[in-house]
């Protein structure tokens, strides 16, 4: 199966591989897993006072398509806030790298991945409110 | 004794539909129905008939090769009360295994550059074998006792395991190959 371009350009040159403080109260986290292909991802996102999202990291242990998936994720939520973020769906990340059926369950692991790293800073928030 | 098509495995192989099995028993009536459909049996047969014998063989094969897999044995088990393991859209697991899956990950990334990459490999190797164990007997106690979802959730980690031994594995054939 041939990857498009741009999975291989992100697969080859990942943006924005690594680790955020997951401890940070501005730090969210969220980790998700395909059990069939054996992948796992965890994608981080910090959020700053405004609620934008201003750093995100990622690291994904998985098929071309999922770390590009991951890797493009990354690019797409800097910047935005977190009710921007929410309105990003797999299809989005599907089209943007142009992935075959086959694949279309690595950007649902991306979609899922951002949903539980907003989850994740969602909670912290309301525990610092509370 | 009568061989249909449409029997679930453990019926054909006449075993309880539990994840342990008798091993004796399935290799046993795996030679007894290899018997009953042999080729010689069905040389004067008609055309339709042997037809049937081949499709007969490869079920009698599929059979086997899932029941005598603990994994695929599980996996099945699943499926027989309507549980799909393979749906790929489910990515929600307990965050504790995925970091630990994630630290197995790093542990084999960095066997080539260890200081002794074969006892490495050896390391990583008994520590999934380990936890497979543990799976194994945790699914085993879930099913017989009908928690479908708990069966589910142990079944996924196991394949998660299952696929990262296969890894380790190929990393060792890796190590074999710049050797």
């Amino acid at each position: 199966m041939a990857y498009s371009d741009k999975v291989l350009d992100h697969y080859e040159n990942p943006r924005n591989v690594g680790t955020l403080d997951k401890d940070d109260p501005n730090v969210g986290t969220g980790m998700v897993g395909a059990p069939a292909c054996g992948d796992v991802m965890r994608l981080q996102i910090k959020v700053n006072d405004d609620g934008v999202i201003e750093d995100a990291k990622f690291k994904t242990y998985g098929c071309g398509s999922a770390i590009a998936s991951s890797s493009l994720v990354t690019e797409m939520v800097k910047g935005k806030t977190l009710d921007e973020v929410e309105q990003i769906k797999n299809k989005h990340i599907a089209e943007e790298l142009a992935l075959p059926p086959v694949k279309i369950h690595c950007s649902v692991l991306a979609e899922d991945a951002i949903a539980a790293a907003i989850a994740d800073i969602k909670s912290k928030k309301t525990e610092k409110v509370a | 004794m009568q061989i249909s098509l449409s029997s679930d495995y453990f019926d054909l192989f006449d075993l309880p539909k539990q994840f342990n099995v008798d091993e004796g028993k399935l290799k046993a009536r795996y030679m007894e129905l290899q018997r009953m459909i042999h080729p010689d049996k069905f040389a004067a047969a008609s055309e339709a008939e042997k037809r049937w014998s081949v499709q007969a063989a490869a079920h009698i094969n599929s059979a086997h090769d899932t029941l005598a897999k603990p994994l695929s044995r599980a996996s099945y088990l699943l499926k027989l009360n309507d549980i799909d393991l393979d749906v790929e859209t489910d990515t929600q697991m307990a965050p504790e295994f995925l970091m630990s899956q994630m630290e197995l990950r790093e542990a084999l990334e960095e066997i080539p550059s260890s200081a002794d990459p074969y006892l490495a490999v050896d390391k990583v190797r008994k520590v999934i074998r380990e936890e497979i164990e543990g799976v194994s007997l945790a699914f085993d106690r879930s099913f017989s006792a009908e928690d479908h979802t708990e069966s589910r959730n142990r079944a996924r980690e196991w394949q998660f395991l299952d696929k990262l031994l296969s890894e380790v594995g190929e990393a060792e054939a890796r190590l074999d190959d710049d050797a």
